[in-house]
């Protein structure tokens, strides 16, 4: 940009990179860039030891472009370049039947069904534990110290050895699983909707009480409504630590399937590669996730007629 | 205890309120203190009153001398302490339970997730009303207060003025015979005030509901009422009760009038004579 189109910026024939960094693309892309940038410099930094003793081995001279080449295309490096993992991820994403063993889809598909199974489980679990703690006075007391002390428990540490447990006693597959992500997320959705269902004003309240509304009128016509925005704020923060808990629940699982089970596996066989490229799934499939949820957030807002 | 309730209900909903000479609320050596960490706050003491049907009451005084607190004893939002106090014949509970009010907070107190026209119809809602009921209802009294054609708006889109419009509009449109006012106009400008005071002079006049109405404006005190309830604080309690008999179909201009001026004056004079007290 010159000093020219930033003195007049109301001029409308702005190119598309004006325009992009006007926005948040702009911006977004130059990180993604300089984290690219890094990844690749650290991917030659850390691989380099490593080659430079073989060279030293074999006795090789090496240059450096010649070792920041191998230190890309090692077969099990310590840290892959970006390409190699994206490579990986084309073969095992696109290049596999979706209901094959080696595709990734199929694994994503596994932790996502015990992922949302956990979550749904565990929101219903908040909102009722929130919805007792709000209405009864005894409630309130006895169990809001209990919900918060359950998070004291290191549940990813333990959740390989509930998951034997459960095996043990005929539970397998999904419901485990599923049953550590609802331990994880029923905890701020609880949290959340105490205080989302405290939120109506006093005025608001007294209201009510002029129309004698009976408790459960309160609640449909006054509370939830105004418990919304801090479900959905409860609820994004759920669903990313429900599909970590459904990760770490798969760890144990005999490598079966699932991306916990294929880092498993990646990491027993040193297949770095494969392990970065079930990050990035996990990575993505969390984004779109709590995506998903700013989505239903705005649609609900709307319906709600708040501000745009 | 239930049948008790039910009992007290039906009478509540019975007693006529439409009647000249009836009294519709009477507080009975009223008193109320509230517990607080630095000590007891007399907030109302022995206050005595009656309120006739089709009386238009204004309670006015400095901030602090209770006049909330006995509208909200009336509507039983607050307990008293000691005295009595009864609200179309019966306690004020038994009076909630019957629906035998219509309450205007300070603010409007919408709900901002409603349309206007479904924030004028919640009452209706919680009282069981047919949904064809609920919307007849609902364009009546929003036309009443001038807001024809914003019911599809939310309440961020109206002006200060009109929200309080449709928080008038909700407290009529399950028609009780009584309202009681907590300084409706009190955060609105002068012009919309004059306006506003206008129309609920009109609704009054036309539909003789009793109205309770809290202000710190002496003018809009003298305006509207017909029974002016001076109070002074610390301890809230009344100090004159001033008739005013102004012709019912007065318009605003009578505020340039002889009369008009005195009853003023008498207010004024009942409020400095509360607050030397207090010196």
């Amino acid at each position: 940009m010159t000093t020219e189109a930033l003195a007049s910026p109301q001029i409308p024939t702005r190119g598309l990179l004006s325009r992009a960094f006007a926005g948040r693309s702009g911006p977004l892309a130059v990180v993604c860039l300089v984290l690219l940038v890094l990844w690749y410099l650290g991917a030659v930094w850390l691989n380099a030891p490593v080659l430079i003793d073989g060279y030293e081995r074999r006795d090789v001279d090496w240059t450096f472009s010649q070792l920041a080449g191998d230190a890309m295309a090692m077969e099990r490096p310590i840290l892959p370049a970006p390409h190699q993992v994206a490579a990986e991820l084309d073969k095992s994403v696109l290049g596999t039947k979706i209901t094959s063993k080696r595709s990734l889809v199929y694994h994503a598909w596994v932790t996502l069904s015990s992922t949302l199974l956990g979550f749904v489980m565990g929101t219903v679990l908040g909102v009722v534990l929130a919805v007792g703690i709000v209405h009864v006075k005894t409630l309130d007391r006895s169990l809001l110290p209990w919900v918060i002390a359950s998070q004291t428990i290191p549940i990813l540490a333990i959740a390989p050895m509930i998951i034997v447990v459960l095996g043990n006693i005929g539970f397998t597959g999904l419901v485990p699983k599923a049953l550590i992500s609802m331990y994880l997320c029923f905890f701020p959705v609880t949290i959340g909707m105490v205080k989302g269902l405290r939120a109506p004003d006093p005025l608001q309240m007294d209201l009510m009480r002029t129309y004698s509304a009976s408790t459960g009128q309160v609640f449909r016509k006054l509370r939830w409504p105004t418990s919304l925005p801090f479900l959905f704020a409860s609820l994004k923060v759920a669903i990313a630590i429900s599909l970590v808990g459904a990760i770490v629940g798969e760890l144990p699982t005999g490598a079966q399937a699932g991306i916990g089970a294929r880092l498993l596996v990646g990491s027993y066989y040193g297949q770095t590669v494969q392990i970065w490229a079930a990050l990035i799934v996990a990575a993505v499939l969390a984004g779109l996730l709590v995506a998903a949820m700013g989505g239903l957030e705005r649609l609900a807002a709307r319906r709600m007629g708040a501000r745009p | 205890m239930a049948v008790e309730a039910a009992m007290q209900r039906e009478r509540a909903a019975q007693a006529p309120a439409g009647e000249a000479g009836n009294a519709v609320i009477e507080v009975d050596d009223l008193s109320l203190t509230f517990e607080t960490a630095d000590g007891p706050v007399y907030a109302l003491s022995e206050v005595n009153l009656t309120v006739e049907a089709g009386d238009f009451v204004s309670f006015i005084g400095p901030s602090g001398c209770g006049k909330t607190t006995l509208l909200r004893v009336i509507a039983d939002l607050e307990r008293q302490t000691a005295g009595r106090i009864s609200v179309n014949g019966v306690t004020p509970e038994a009076a909630r339970l019957a629906r035998a009010y219509g309450y205007v907070f300070q603010a409007p107190a919408l709900y901002p997730w409603r349309t206007v026209e479904r924030n004028v119809m919640l009452p209706l809602e919680i009282m069981g009303l047919s949904s064809s009921e609920r919307k007849e209802r609902a364009a009546r009294y929003l036309d009443l207060v001038n807001l024809k054609g914003f019911e599809k708006k939310f309440p961020w889109q109206l002006s200060g003025g009109m929200q309080q419009r449709v928080s008038i509009a909700r407290a009529l449109s399950f028609e009780p015979d009584l309202l009681l006012m907590d300084e409706p106009f009190g955060a609105l400008d002068e012009i919309t005030r004059d306006h506003l005071n206008e129309q609920l002079l009109r609704l009054w006049e036309r539909t003789g509901k009793t109205v309770v109405f809290v202000t710190h404006s002496i003018p809009e005190a003298v305006f509207l009422s017909s029974k002016i309830v001076v109070m002074s604080p610390r301890p809230g309690r009344i100090i004159d009760v001033i008739d005013c008999q102004l012709p019912r179909d007065r318009t605003l201009d009578i505020r340039e009038s002889q009369d008009f001026a005195g009853i003023a004056h008498r207010v004024r004079e009942g409020l400095r004579a509360g607050h030397s007290y207090d010196d």
